[in-house]
């Protein structure tokens, strides 16, 4: 299932925050050769980690971290600006674009969970009246967010071939909601449920929403 | 409401100081037909600013029982940052429910909606409206309006950042390249698309683009950004 947590209510899931620090780690340091700060519990973290950001997390049946990715409001401090505004063009600074970094998967996660993920990133667009993801990813990914069915609109990219480094903006629009409902083999119902339940909201009968 | 919206902001620019800023925020009720509208921010400091359209009975009650404490909204939203339906909160405790009976009580209101706004170095705000509308009036009423709430807060807060501040005119908020390009072929008359193709990016880029620009001049529309970027320096033509 997805939840959706702030930073500050990781401690209630402690094997699921666990997992996926690890699973971080493994991910932007083994894999992708990344030079990011793993600590000596092997988990991966960084500052922004530290601001109290809202994760999506695909927990899996032993509440494991199946897949994840973070949420920070650009007013503040994000990645994007700090250290990526060369390749952007501009600091993006609106109420209505947070920027969305970290999107890990386990190493054996299945292939659903990234477009439940993309699906999460789009529901906390909608849900939260955003008009865009700002986000930093590498190359490879771009190929796997077309295949997903949500791809973004790169604003500048940095290096070349597999080490290359793009910044790109995804449109939070409705009509891309029934693709990614499919790809992840998600009910409608399900995800509004998910969403709601994780911001503590009344979700109505299931049958009602979808 | 757009055009109220704009007509908020461009009244906003112009403001001096918290008197002003004060008066304004009394006439968001107007301009979002809803009942209260309360504003609160603390900085790293520890400095507040307060300004509502409660009763002033209500506000003396709530600061001298140090309501905060147990005010559902205020646990709910601090340290957050997406905006919060109070239905989301937890009201089962007898003291919530307590203090819940007394705000309707003073006149608060059934529903409301939070906008917790993260600023810079640790400030905090928390931009609240709050009113007596029946469930299904106000689920359409959110429906329709939180974005504009999400932005009319957010610009009511970084204009009581700039009057805290102490500086007459906005911090130049430096432009970045690509702001700069995109105001200024808007600002020789170029339509958006011609802007756009000249840029060789899609029409939604620019206008995210145009949007930042916008927030961060204070400007309530594409037209005040450009004039104002012009006047403050920014763009050379």
């Amino acid at each position: 299932m997805l939840r959706y947590i702030y930073g500050e209510d990781l401690s209630r899931f402690p094997l699921l925050r666990d997992s996926m620090f690890k699973d971080r780690a493994t991910q932007f340091r083994d894999r992708l050769g990344w030079s990011v700060e793993v600590g000596s519990d092997g988990q991966e973290r960084d500052g922004y980690d530290a601001m109290n950001p809202i994760y999506a997390i695909w927990e899996r049946p032993d509440g494991s971290h199946g897949g994840s990715m973070r949420f920070l409001p650009t007013v503040a401090e994000t990645m994007v600006n700090d250290h990526f505004r060369h390749l952007s063009g501009a600091e993006i600074r609106t109420p209505l674009i947070w920027e969305c970094t970290r999107f890990c998967l386990a190493p054996d996660a299945e292939p659903r969970i990234s477009s439940a993920l993309m699906l999460a990133a789009l529901e906390v667009g909608l849900n939260f009246h955003l008009t865009d993801l700002v986000g930093v990813f590498d190359a490879r990914m771009i190929r796997v967010y077309r295949r997903l069915g949500w791809e973004p609109t790169v604003l500048g990219s940095e290096g070349a071939g597999r080490g290359a480094i793009s910044v790109g903006l995804w449109a939070c629009t409705r009509d891309v909601r029934q693709v990614l409902l499919e790809k992840a083999g998600i009910s409608a119902a399900f995800s509004q449920a998910w969403f709601d339940q994780s911001f503590g909201l009344k979700t109505a009968p299931l049958a009602a929403t979808g | 409401m757009k055009g109220r919206l704009d007509s908020f902001i461009d009244r906003l620019q112009g403001t001096r100081d918290f008197d002003e800023l004060q008066r304004h925020l009394k006439g968001l009720r107007d301009t979002f037909d809803i009942e209260h509208v309360t504003y609160h921010s603390v900085n790293s400091t520890g400095h507040q600013y307060a300004s509502t359209t409660y009763s002033t009975d209500w506000s003396h009650q709530y600061f001298g029982e140090d309501y905060a404490r147990i005010d559902p909204v205020v646990q709910g939203c601090f340290r957050r940052f997406h905006p919060v339906d109070w239905r989301q909160l937890d009201w089962s405790g007898k003291p919530a429910r307590d203090f819940m009976g007394e705000a309707r009580a003073a006149g608060v209101g059934t529903h409301g909606l939070s906008v917790p706004i993260r600023g810079p170095s640790g400030q905090f705000a928390l931009f609240t409206i709050s009113d007596a509308r029946r469930d299904a009036e106000w689920e359409r009423y959110t429906a329709e309006h939180t974005r504009d709430l999400i932005l009319a807060a957010h610009y009511v807060n970084q204009k009581a950042l700039e009057l805290e501040r102490g500086s007459d005119e906005t911090k130049v908020q430096n432009l970045s390249p690509r702001e700069i390009d995109v105001c200024t072929l808007l600002a020789m008359g170029q339509s958006r698309a011609q802007a756009a193709e000249q840029l060789g990016i899609s029409e939604h880029t620019l206008r995210v683009y145009v949007e930042s620009a916008r927030f961060k001049l204070g400007a309530s529309n594409t037209i005040h950004a450009v004039a104002k970027a012009l006047s403050m320096g920014l763009l050379v033509i």
